[in-house]
């Protein structure tokens, strides 16, 4: 229970912190933002793949895990590729 | 052993710490870049720190969900055309979702005998991860225009049946919790887990596609919330600090777009818009003046300054480079070429910049709403390319409008509008545009591809 409260002390911090930093990004950058956003939340990707590694005796925790594994890679893969894809398009006046 | 958990753990702050910075670099288009492999780096260390910890044994399926999932992964993102990008960032929020409720899935079987909180965080994980994984199947059918109708999908007694859906839900979250252990909480959590799913669908499907961008932010938010919630099961702060900041820059996407759009987000959420629309007829003054190409051409040869408004119907037509090109012979002839974005142009926040960025546009020639607004007394021609509700005077002067209040691009103050537009169809909204008939408009009808090339054609040909 002591650890519920210092992780909800985290989020709360994690919250406000978020509100900061993104509030700042024009609106030119918000479809980049996005699928950056995207590829982080596919964080997941660490629960899963502790999930995934599970020995003996646990094989269907681990099998849900390893279909975790793959859908947060997508998510993390993909949203990394498409942002720098999208960036890699944004260019300033060449004159 | 504790030593390498120990140092494991720093790993993560430190992806914590490239995640936030990334954000931060996103800030401006010339360090965006980085910021984004910065992140990159910083998920792919805390990945490979998480593959050290001991009891991480067995590597089949991890193995096998790393190589399918990085495959699926760098084919959306290539393969993606740019008028797409809605659909796959629906796609993968919902994708975020699915990782984290089968993450809290596989943490009640691995150990169901738990405190009663713990089965709260796992109920509310399996709960927020399937509503991102159905509403944004949802979201994405409808942005791809399959299966799915567009228009709002509305039937008698709608919330009351979502009403019961959530307290279903509550009480099996509730049954659940309190005896995880216990035989039948496998059933429970199933159900709470096909009940949420249906939930999902519920949610998004009575809103239309015109708010879908707003429902794309909020189902990002959700994905972020879902990572952060399945974050609070195996106690990581990784998880909770990056699924925080993906919540809360969600969040702030819902509101930019909800404000740009005069609406709440209540209203947004609860739907309906555009379904049942008064359609009331405005009494609209002026008649329409339609020009061909080379007048229209004689119009932007004298002109010092012009402004683009585009809309999504550019796109739709692909006209994007073809508008670069008339802004290369524009600027060739002298003129200054602004484009003007409004928050909503697009199908998703940002959209339009993304699209003009591709054919090859200059950013700094993109100019936010509030940023050209008071300047558009000095503008010559204000073009308008496949945009409507968002330059309609309506929605500044017309109180019984539906657009009333809406933050509109103010393209009325320039001295000549031209409008390109396919015919006299309304917008999104369904709303007359009282834009079109007035005294300073000329309607270039017309698809915008082959009206802009005409035009830039009438340019080689007068040089």
């Amino acid at each position: 229970m002591e650890v519920l409260i210092f992780l909800l002390f985290i989020l709360v911090l994690a919250i406000f912190l978020g509100f900061e930093i993104i509030s700042k990004v024009p609106s030119l950058l918000h479809t980049p933002l996005m699928s950056g956003s995207n590829a982080i939340s596919g964080v997941t990707i660490v629960g899963a793949l502790i999930a995934a590694g599970l020995g003996e005796g646990e094989d269907t925790a681990a099998l849900i895990g390893g279909v975790a594994v793959a859908f947060a890679t997508i998510n993390v893969v993909g949203g990394y590729l498409v942002t720098n894809r999208m960036l890699s398009m944004f260019k300033k006046k060449d004159k | 052993m504790e030593d390498i958990r120990t140092l494991l753990n720093l790993v993560y702050i430190l992806s914590a710490v490239t995640f936030i910075l990334g954000f931060k670099l996103m800030g401006r288009p010339t360090t965006a870049r980085q910021g984004n492999i910065l992140s990159a780096v910083g998920m792919a260390a805390a990945v490979v720190a998480t593959l050290m910890f001991p009891e991480v044994v067995r590597y089949t399926y991890i193995a096998g969900g790393l190589a399918i999932g990085a495959v699926i992964g760098a084919f959306f993102a290539f393969r993606t055309p740019m008028t797409g990008m809605p659909q796959m960032v629906g796609l993968l929020n919902g994708f975020g979702g699915a990782a984290s409720l089968l993450v809290a899935w596989a943490e009640f079987v691995a150990r169901p005998d738990q405190p009663v909180y713990q089965g709260i965080i796992i109920w509310l994980t399996v709960l927020i991860g399937t509503v991102t994984l159905s509403g944004s199947l949802v979201a994405w059918a409808k942005l791809e225009e399959r299966f799915i109708p567009t228009k709002p999908v509305l039937y008698p007694g709608q919330r009351i049946v979502s009403v019961l859906l959530l307290a279903a839900i509550l009480g099996g979250g509730i049954w659940f919790a309190l005896d995880m252990a216990a035989p039948t909480a496998v059933q429970v959590l199933g159900a709470v887990t096909v009940l949420a799913f249906i939930l999902g669908i519920l949610l998004v499907i009575p809103i239309g596609g015109a708010d879908m961008p707003v429902v794309i932010s909020l189902l990002n938010s959700y994905s972020g919330m879902a990572a952060c919630a399945s974050g609070f099961i195996i106690q990581n702060n990784l998880l909770i600090v990056a699924g925080a900041l993906v919540g809360a820059s969600g969040i702030i996407l819902t509101l930019i777009m909800c404000k740009a759009m005069n609406r709440s987000v209540a209203n947004v959420v609860l739907g309906g818009f555009g379904a049942d629309m008064p359609g009331k007829a405005q009494d609209v003054v002026g008649e329409i003046k339609p020009v061909k190409p080379d007048e229209a051409y004689l119009i932007l040869e004298a002109a010092n300054s012009v402004v683009i408004v585009p809309g999504y119907g550019l796109a739709v037509s692909q006209a994007q480079h073809a508008v670069r090109e008339l802004m290369e012979a524009l600027e060739k002839n002298g003129t200054e070429v602004r484009f003007a974005i409004h928050p909503v142009a697009g199908r998703m926040p940002g959209h339009m910049n993304v699209l003009l960025a591709e054919a090859n546009i200059p950013y700094d020639a993109l100019v936010e709403m509030d940023a050209i607004n008071p300047t558009m007394d000095t503008v010559d021609v204000c073009m308008i390319i496949g945009a409507n509700d968002v330059v309609n005077p309506a929605a500044l002067e017309d109180k019984s409008s539906p657009l009333w209040g809406m933050p509109i691009i103010e393209a009325h103050r320039a001295r000549t509008v031209i409008v390109m537009k396919r015919s006299m169809g309304k917008g999104f909204a369904g709303v007359e545009n009282p834009l079109f008939f007035r005294n300073n408009t000329r309607m270039l009808f017309g698809d915008a591809k082959a009206s802009l090339q005409a035009l830039v054609n009438e340019f080689k040909g007068g040089s």
